[in-house]
This record gives C-alpha cells, sequence and structure tokens, in this order.
C-alpha cells in the first residue's frame, strides 16, 4: 500500500527514451535526474500552463464543494435531527441515494440532462418563466467548471449530511434541555450550542472533501472526456495526470512525467493532511460527554 | 402559542426536505424513466411515465445486442465478491491482531494504517502499473483484486478494530479459562460478535469497488475483463448518438447499485449514525 507511493515519487526523479515505449525499469532506459521533472513541470511551457491550470480548477473545484455542499449538508442535517419530525427516515435514505451511484453513470446522466438536445433545463427554467437564462452551460469556459461543481455536489451532499447527522445525535439531550431552561431559541441553540460541539466533524468532512477532491477525476473523464474542455476550462489534477501518463492524441505518454504530477499530487493532499492535523484537530476543543 | 409555532416550523422543514429528496431523484426518475421509451416520447415527453403508446424496450434489445453485458457483470461480480472476501477475512484477523495483542510496532502499523485511509492509492498508480505488469497481471482480474484489497483494507481493519476494542474482557477471559484457544476464540466467539461491524465493512467496501472506474480503465481496459462501469463508459462512448442504447445502459448499470441500496440501506445508515465512522 505504501510501496507504490514512494516508488511513485521515486519513478518521478528518472526521465525516460520515449521512443522505448514500455514501462521497463531498467536503468538503460531510465535515467536519474534528480529534481529536474519538477523543475520542467512548475516552469517548462510544455508542462506549466497545464499544471498550473489544473491546479487552479481544482482548487476552485474543492472551495465550491466546501461552502456550497457544507452548508447544505449542515441544514439538511439540522432539520433531520430535529426530534418528533416525521418521515424522517425517509427524507435521509432518498437524500443519500446518489452518493450510492456511479459517478460515471452520474456524468453520463447530466451530460444527457444538459444537452441541447432534449431541453430539460428550458423546460424547467419555462415553468419558472426564467427560460431566457438557459445557456449551454457544459460547453461554456467559465460555467463549464461551476456546473460540473454543483453536480458533483448533487451527488455527494448526501455524506456530509450523514456525518452531521450522527455528530448532532451524538449531543446529549441535558445539554439542549439546558440550553432550552435558559431560554435559548432554536437558532441560538444550533449556533452556540450545537455548532461548536460538532465542529470537529465539519473539519473533518472539510479534510475528506479536500482529498476526495484532488483526487477526482471520474466525473470529468466522463463528461468532458480527456480534452477536459472547452480549452482544458474543466481539467484537474486527475486528468492531467491521467494525460500526462498515458498520452493523449499528438501527445506521447510519459510514465516518469506523469510520477512526477502524481507526487506534486501526493504533496498537496498531504500539506492538506498535515495542516489539518496539526493546525486544525490540535486546536478545537472537544467535548466529551 | 408554542405548539402553533412549532407546527409552522415543521412544515417549513418538510417543505425544504420534499423540495431537495425531489432534486435528489428527479435525475434519477428521468433516466430510468426514460430507458423505457420509444425515442420520439423520450424527446417530446420525457417527464411524463412511459404509456402503452410510448412503452419500448428497444434500447435494451439494442444493447444487448452490440455488446455482451453479462460477461461484464461476471467480471464486476467476481472482482467485488472476492475483494470483499479477502478484505473481511484479512480485515478482521488485522483488526483483533491490532487491538488484543500487545506487540512491537502495534502503534506503528496502526499510524500506518491512518496514513492508508487517507492518502489515496490512486497516487501510486505508476508505479503499480509497473509492477503488475512486470508480473503479467494487466487485463486480469486477479490484478483488479489485488489493488481494490489493497485500498480497502485499512478502513475496514480500523472500523473492525473499534469494536473489538468494545468486546467485554470478562468474556475473551472467561472463554480462556475454558481452555480454548485463540484461534477457536477469534473464529467461534469473536468474528459472531462482530457480525454488525462487518456488515458496515462490507457495505464500504463493495459499493467502491462496483462503481469504481479508475482502476479497470489503467489496468484492465481490454480483452473482455472489464466491470459494468468501464464496459458501459466505452460503449456510451461509441454509441453516445443513440438515445434508446444511452439509457438503456445506464439504467442497466445502476440498477444492481439500486437493489443493493434497497435491501442495505437501513443497515448502511445506522451504521455511520451509530457512530461506526467516526
Amino acid at each position: 500500500m505504501i510501496f507504490p507511493l514512494f516508488d511513485t515519487i521515486r519513478i518521478s526523479l528518472y526521465t525516460q527514451n520515449l521512443m522505448g515505449e514500455n514501462m521497463d525499469n531498467s536503468s538503460s532506459v531510465r535515467a536519474f535526474i534528480g529534481l529536474r521533472n519538477y523543475y520542467e513541470l512548475f516552469t517548462n511551457d510544455n508542462w506549466s500552463w497545464h499544471f498550473w491550470n489544473a491546479l487552479k480548477n481544482n482548487t476552485y473545484f474543492f472551495l465550491l464543494h466546501v461552502s456550497i455542499q457544507t452548508p447544505i449538508g449542515l441544514l439538511i442535517a439540522a432539520f433531520l435531527s430535529s426530534k418528533d419530525l416525521r418521515f424522517k427516515h425517509t427524507y435521509r435514505t432518498l437524500i443519500f441515494l446518489p452518493a450510492m451511484m456511479s459517478i460515471v453513470i452520474v456524468g453520463y446522466l447530466f451530460n444527457l440532462i444538459l444537452s441541447n438536445l432534449w431541453g430539460i433545463p428550458q423546460t424547467i427554467l419555462g415553468v419558472v418563466g426564467l427560460e431566457h437564462i438557459y445557456q449551454p452551460w457544459l460547453g461554456l469556459k467559465g460555467p463549464a467548471l461551476i456546473t460540473i461543481s454543483l453536480i458533483s455536489i448533487w451527488q455527494f451532499v448526501g455524506i456530509p449530511m450523514m456525518l452531521f447527522y450522527a455528530a448532532l445525535l451524538n449531543i446529549p439531550d441535558e445539554i439542549l434541555d439546558a440550553a432550552k431552561i435558559d431560554g435559548s431559541g432554536p437558532m441560538t441553540t444550533f449556533w452556540f450550542v450545537k455548532f461548536p460541539l460538532i465542529l470537529p466533524t465539519v473539519g473533518l468532512m472539510v479534510i475528506l472533501t479536500y482529498v476526495g477532491n484532488y483526487n477526482a477525476f471520474d466525473l470529468i473523464f466522463a463528461m468532458k472526456s480527456l480534452y477536459a474542455g472547452p480549452e482544458y476550462s474543466t481539467d484537474l489534477m486527475g486528468t492531467f495526470f491521467y494525460r500526462t501518463f498515458f498520452g493523449f492524441q499528438m501527445q506521447l505518454g510519459n510514465p516518469t512525467m506523469g510520477a512526477t504530477v502524481a507526487s506534486t499530487t501526493f504533496g498537496i493532499i498531504l500539506l492538506g493532511v498535515l495542516i489539518y492535523l496539526f493546525a486544525f484537530q490540535q486546536r478545537v476543543t472537544r467535548y466529551q460527554y | 402559542m408554542n405548539n402553533m409555532k412549532e407546527k409552522y416550523n415543521h412544515l417549513i422543514m418538510h417543505v425544504v426536505l420534499i423540495f431537495y429528496t425531489l432534486i435528489c431523484l428527479f435525475p434519477v426518475y428521468l433516466l430510468i424513466n426514460n430507458s423505457f421509451k420509444k425515442r420520439r416520447a423520450i424527446f417530446k415527453e420525457p417527464l411524463s411515465l412511459p404509456s402503452e403508446e410510448t412503452f419500448s424496450l428497444i434500447g435494451f434489445t439494442k444493447m444487448f445486442s452490440r455488446v455482451d453485458f453479462s460477461i461484464y457483470f461476471y467480471n464486476s461480480t467476481f472482482v467485488t465478491l472476492t475483494t470483499l472476501f479477502l478484505v473481511l477475512l484479512f480485515g478482521a484477523m488485522a483488526a483483533w491482531a491490532l487491538s488484543e495483542y500487545k506487540f512491537k510496532g502495534n502503534t506503528m502499523l496502526g499510524l500506518y494504517l491512518a496514513f492508508g485511509i487517507m492518502l489515496p492509492i490512486k497516487l501510486g498508480t505508476v508505479s503499480i502499473l509497473q509492477l503488475l505488469s512486470s508480473m503479467n497481471l494487466v487485463n486480469t482480474l486477479t490484478g483488479l483484486v489485488i489493488v481494490y484489497t489493497a485500498q480497502s483494507l485499512p478502513l475496514a481493519i480500523w472500523i473492525l478494530s473499534e469494536f473489538m476494542k468494545q468486546v467485554n474482557q470478562e468474556l475473551k477471559e472467561a472463554a480462556r479459562c475454558d481452555g480454548v484457544n485463540e484461534y477457536q476464540l477469534f473464529f467461534y466467539i469473536i468474528l459472531p460478535l462482530m457480525r454488525p461491524p462487518l456488515a458496515t465493512v462490507a457495505v464500504f467496501t463493495m459499493v467502491p469497488v462496483w462503481n469504481d472506474l479508475w482502476w479497470p480503465l489503467v489496468l484492465a481496459p481490454t480483452g473482455g475483463k472489464q466491470t459494468v462501469i468501464l464496459g458501459m463508459q466505452q460503449y456510451i462512448g461509441q454509441y453516445v448518438t443513440n438515445w434508446n442504447a444511452v439509457f438503456a445502459s445506464l439504467t442497466t448499470a445502476l440498477i444492481p447499485i439500486l437493489i443493493f441500496y434497497m435491501i442495505f440501506s437501513r443497515q448502511l445508515i445506522r451504521s455511520i449514525t451509530s457512530g461506526a465512522v467516526k
């Protein structure tokens, strides 16, 4: 499990004659070049534009997830955790359903739904009289990434919902009763009693989203193939890695450069996890009950 | 007065929840609904249910005539179940060792596994592909099973050892006093107690393996070893203009998971909310 990660980092320090196109590990095919692959990746025009573009898109993708998915999940979980609300089991089962579906299926499905030929969004917007705001979102450079992020959020909102719901259920009734007796209304109780108590779970959710987002690949691959179009505006680290490693169209696959991209992603994820472990988890106050 | 206010609050909550549930279900409804319709009806009235006039299985017949999805189903089922078996067996044994016995490196091993949960194995693709191709395991189901087992074990071990730590100390001591050896203790006493967490682990192992695209794409893209998801992806790539066939193949790939979820949703949700996954 850990060997491939370090071996990948090792491979990223080599270069290879691209005509000898096999996965050969022998030193006659590969030459040790130290960190030059990283230098090329960050600065050489062949790579760097794609790299920084993918990194920028991916960060945007992550920020959209955190800022939309977390509040929606929190809201639904807060509603579901309120006592004697009827049908809550049905709600949570159905809201969690998309998270069980394969990302590939979701990707193709939304490609069809948002397709110009089918016209589902026009019909729905027509009902509320907003037909004119329809655009072929997936085909436009700016909205494409936002649309794809929203689809991913749609699919995975169930996960923060479940985690927050579980955390909210764990809060003992005595605390909530005490708050009520002290004259705290539902909103005050939520923000000043419940929210601080589930803050560790919120932090966990953010880091899980972070790891998942920087690994995302399937959705872009299904909806946009490896072009990550339009004009690479939906390119993420995962798709960039795949193109570098296996090659695409005129570009030959480059295993050692692929390893470099993977190792860089590894570094980014590790950085996030370390920040979470040391800056967040150490500081946040945990309450035992 | 207070009661009125509460009712009002609940009403708002229901409205929001129903609205959001509809958002969640609407695309799925569109998908399944339209896979049973004629081409004209798909475009003309996408929202309505198939009627006697518009009902058609043409997408499915077209799809099954062109590709042998049964092979893909066999591949997916084989990979998922073999992985599940290996993960449950090794996971339970490793979790038992980690939670029950004190040995050198126990803590280190625990940290190592936590590392494995956090960092996705996908990042080691270059090395894994090289390794498996040197062992001639590319385009085989064995290769997939190995990778998936490695990928699923850390989380499985972690969940199971959390539960095994809670097993009553006196129970274990009583068994040992009765002359039960350590293997019998594990197989006849501990494992039966672990049924609910094992089910949780089973769900968390099977769903990602079944749904995965990356590893089949990288390790077994050709040669009749594709999984359902990859086979569907390749099929849609070829016949993207035939809407009937596309809907039919998406539905076919989705149905197993839907059935699985219908059966296990209660178990799954209970295990999440009871704190099996913290």
